[in-house]
């Protein structure tokens, strides 16, 4: 069911020659002229945006949430409508105007001229239809061809986009198709009708990254063979850099920068552009000492302000140090995994007891190093959240020992964890979901510290005022509710509440993969910051190669529940041992165009 | 599948038998003399009374008495100990002193008209309810919205003996348009058995068709603001047919569990809708068996009830794994 690794056949589509870059004497194909977007309630989310796109040509449209990229994209089919939004300007695609004028005109524009092919491949189909049928929907609507007929033509283009056995899993429903696979078929349902222009909205933003370089090389494939014209619209410049010829970087509904993708990663104009681009986490870049000295200098600044209202001192004798920074103290570790386990039960037969099961992590073993930032990558299946909740004991290992400061607590009942637990602690990947919307972010902070038995509420309000402080939010804000809260606010409110007992072990599970590049660096700077402050203990769980290489002294890959390669972060990275993790790093794309094709290549030549 | 089946039936039998020891233990462990409850309460003889404690097996310990009572249901049983034997064929559930009969019979006699109102109330506000939903919230904020939020409010809040009153005063009093009702088997004449159900239907759905009118709406707003919608409207589908084919199935499937189980409760619960029409249902019978106090009667009553949901919610799940692939029978 994953399509991690495994090379599909692709086809013919991967290695014809390069995509034609468009004429851009022909009449466009998507000319936008003018638009605006204003939502109800007044936001105007695109404003006075103008482009033009040559038949055959591809641009790429970047920015982070709230920039307009999105609405953009829907303003060209016109999928605005209904939703009470309020659009001027003009857009057309392919000679026809898009407005409310001729709904029937519209409708076969939508689909048959432009494609559209959206951002979460896990939601965009029909639960209740086999992924065949709804091609084969779309086809016959605007074909008029006959049912067989619409389904062989879906057959075909599911073979073509690499779905194998596709005769036999086109009657299958999507839930049956993984993630990489249903945007498979959502490229085959766009390709079915043989459009002029495919517009992809984030196509590969919830995939994998080794899922995510099949798909993009399939796009990048197809164009080539049906000169097809491309918008991409994404927040990933690294995706741009290998996809498109044309790019727009757009910031609060305007475009800020225009130009060709080689110009633009490699000599922005624009702040913003420049901005972006020094926020994006390189993987092919060491840790930024920068960061890491900075937040050293910071550390001896703010050392008097710490108030360890809760737990005085705190501090493990014999580990703290000048040393523990880089995570070089040796001695013993702070967490020890030996042959940790998790089987999940999957199915039951008619007897009790007898499940069949399914190992999450299947016996992993590894030491996390004092005052050390351990980074896990993974894609997902991989079984790094489960070894992640295990590590806190959140989860209960199926087997193995896990050892914290030389204690085995791995299978300690709930109750004698209770001194554990303020050493343990945890930062979750949504800061939406992660805190109660129903209690104002200083109670949120303020519940660890009353668990732990803190009364006085003077002292409470005390000690969760100095620590909005000191994750950079206003003291002032403590009786404001979560959804006051921009995401990288909320996740620093989240950091905060784990941090507020002085932990030493924190476990970061994903905890910027929900947040826009810019704000993403912001965290990973207060992380490392608070980190060399508090003597913590850091382990960061991510999908994100880059972002863990930034963060990192040692970095742990995961695959299929094992741990298949652990060292320094820069061994991994520029000299890795197993053959997964060499794919992992070829799947992740880079800002230069040139690499990100001779990488195409190789991949191409690979799965060839 | 088969798998499935067994341990869910197992387990249905499980809770039936727990429900019953806790329905036997409840009312014949009470303080007080069971037989004089069971008897009657004011036209017992002494003779009589002291007849139906050996009947009943009181001389024996409640665990005894339990195990009879369950065997009854298997085997049937025969009451005996005054001069003539009462037998009780197989499924029994009891004998009713005050009325002499098993409870079995009469439940049998009860069911087919609790069945007749609760089905054709069913299907009203089945459709009602589903159909004012969805036109509802593809009209969603407009005027058409408004009306129906603000009666399905309405039809929530108000009482059922009202609207049936309301009923036979408009139908049955001025317009005379409909005769007292009064059930008809649906055997003798089916055209005479609608005519007397209607009101009674009517007046049982009202309440229902408001809360499914309230479900569906939600439902419905909630599947089109998914995303696989927006995909087929990228792809040149007319609304119509994007609601037609692809949000009706996702917004109704939810509805089988709830609308399942409704259909289940009423059959022993739409007591005041009988009462109110003179329908001799199952609700009615269990109303005027704790009235009188004839336990084995609201003992019968109640495992009947119990049953019937068991098995609703069994059938529940199996229609929602066949609506939805995704579900599992598990």
């Amino acid at each position: 069911m994953t399509d991690q690794l495994s090379p599909e056949p692709s086809g013919a589509t991967t290695r014809l020659p390069a995509p034609r870059s468009g004429d851009p004497a022909a009449a466009p194909i998507v000319a936008v002229d003018g638009l605006t977007v204003t939502f109800p309630g007044g936001t105007r989310a695109v404003d006075g945006v103008s482009f033009e796109l040559a038949p055959g040509a591809s641009l790429g449209i970047v920015g982070e949430s709230g920039s307009g990229k999105s609405a953009t994209a829907l303003a060209l089919l016109g999928l605005h409508h209904g939703t009470g939004a309020r659009l001027t300007g003009r857009v057309e695609v392919a000679g026809t105007v898009v407005d409310d004028s001729d709904p029937q005109r519209l409708r076969r524009l939508r689909g048959a001229t432009a494609a559209m092919v959206f951002q979460d491949p896990m939601s965009a189909l029909d639960p209740y239809f086999s992924v065949g049928s709804q091609i084969a929907e779309v086809y016959r609507l605007h074909t008029g061809a006959s049912r067989r007929e619409a389904w062989t033509r879906a057959v075909e283009v599911l073979d073509h986009v690499g779905i194998p056995h596709a005769a036999r899993r086109a009657s299958e429903p999507p839930h049956q198709f993984s993630g990489g696979q249903r945007q498979r078929a959502l490229i085959a349902m766009a390709l079915a009708l043989r459009p002029k222009v495919l517009i992809a909205d984030e196509p590969t933003t919830a995939l994998d990254v080794t899922v995510q370089a099949q798909i993009l090389d399939l796009l990048h494939g197809l164009r080539a063979e049906t000169g097809m014209a491309l918008l991409l619209v994404t927040h990933d410049l690294g995706v741009i850099a290998g996809t498109v010829d044309e790019v727009l970087v757009m910031q609060r509904g305007r475009i800020v920068e225009r130009g060709g993708v080689r110009r633009v990663l490699s000599a922005p104009e624009h702040d913003y552009t420049r901005a972006l681009l020094s926020a994006v986490p390189r993987v092919d870049a060491p840790r930024r000492r920068a960061l890491v000295d900075g937040a050293r200098g910071g550390a001896g600044a703010r050392s008097e302000a710490t108030v360890d209202g809760v737990r005085g001192g705190g501090t493990v004798d014999g580990v703290r140090g000048e040393g523990t920074v880089d995570g070089v103290d040796r001695g013993e570790p702070l967490v020890r995994l030996v042959d940790v386990r998790q089987d999940f039960p999957v199915g039951r037969g008619l007897l009790p007891g007898r499940h069949r099961t399914v190992a999450a992590v299947d016996g992993v073993s590894l030491d996390v190093r004092r005052g050390e930032v351990l980074g896990v990558v993974g894609e997902s299946g991989s079984g790094k959240t489960t070894l992640a909740r295990m590590m806190v004991r959140l989860l209960r290992p199926t087997g193995g020992r896990v050892e914290f400061d030389g204690t085995e607590i791995g299978a300690l009942p709930e109750r004698r964890l209770a001194p554990y637990r303020r050493d343990l602690q945890m930062v979750f990947q949504d800061p939406i979901s992660a805190l109660n919307p129903r209690r104002s972010v200083g109670e949120s902070i303020a519940d660890p510290l009353r668990t732990a038995g803190v009364r006085d509420d003077a002292r409470i309000r005390a000690t969760v005022r100095e620590w909005l402080g000191r994750v950079g939010l206003d003291p002032d804000r403590y009786d404001a509710y979560p959804h006051e809260f921009s995401g990288g606010q909320r996740q620093r409110i989240g950091i905060a509440r784990a941090l507020v007992r002085s932990p030493r072990l924190v476990v970061c599970d994903e905890p910027v993969s929900a947040l826009d590049v810019s704000t993403q660096a912001q965290i990973i700077d207060l992380l490392a910051q608070l980190r060399t402050e508090l003597d913590l203990t850091v382990v960061f769980v991510a999908h994100d190669l880059a972002v863990v290489r930034q963060v990192s002294d040692r970095v742990a890959v995961m695959h299929g529940g094992k741990l298949v390669e652990l060292a320094d972060a820069d061994t991994v990275y520029t000299d890795p041992q197993h053959d997964y993790t060499r794919s992992l790093l070829a799947a992740v794309p880079v800002l230069d165009p040139d690499l990100a094709a001779r990488r195409r290549a190789e991949r191409v030549a690979v799965a060839g | 599948m088969a798998a499935y089946l067994i341990r869910r039936v197992l387990g249905a039998l499980v809770v039936l038998l727990v429900l019953s020891a806790a329905v036997y233990v409840i009312f014949y462990a009470l303080p007080g003399n069971p037989a004089q409850l069971v008897c009657g309460p004011k036209t017992c003889q002494a003779d009589q009374l002291h007849r139906i404690e050996t009947e009943l097996g009181l001389d024996q310990p409640i665990y005894l008495q339990y195990w009879h009572f369950l065997v009854g249901i298997f085997a049937g049983r025969t009451f005996s100990g005054g001069p003539e034997a009462i037998h009780c064929a197989a499924p029994c559930l009891g004998y009713s002193y005050q009325t002499g009969e098993p409870v079995t019979s009469l439940l049998l006699d009860r069911l087919p008209v609790s069945a007749s109102l609760v089905v054709g109330g069913f299907v009203i506000w089945v459709l009602v309810g589903v159909g004012l939903g969805v036109v509802s919230a593809l009209r969603r904020g407009r005027a058409l919205d408004r009306v129906v939020t603000t009666a399905t409010l309405a039809g929530n809040s108000v009482p059922v003996f009202l609207v049936g009153l309301l009923l036979l005063l408009v139908f049955c009093v001025y317009l005379r348009a409909l005769p007292f009702p009064g059930y008809q088997p649906l055997t003798g004449n089916p055209a005479l058995w609608a005519q007397n159900l209607i009101l009674p239907w009517v007046s049982l759905s009202v309440v229902s068709a408001a809360v499914y009118t309230r479900l569906t709406r939600t439902s419905m707003l909630e599947t089109l603001a998914e995303d696989h919608i927006r995909t087929f409207r990228a792809y040149g589908l007319s609304e119509s047919r994007v609601i037609r084919r692809h949000a009706l199935r996702g917004a109704l499937t939810p509805l089988i569990t709830i609308g399942t189980i409704d259909l289940a409760t009423s059959l022993t619960g739409a007591t005041l809708t009988e009462s109110l029409f003179g329908l001799p249902g199952l609700g009615q019978l269990l109303v005027t068996s704790v009235r009188n106090i004839d336990l084995p009667v609201v003992v019968g009553v109640t495992i009947l009830a119990g049953a019937v949901i068991v098995v609703a919610n069994m059938v529940a799940d199996i229609l929602y794994s066949v609506a939805d692939r995704r579900v599992a029978l598990a």
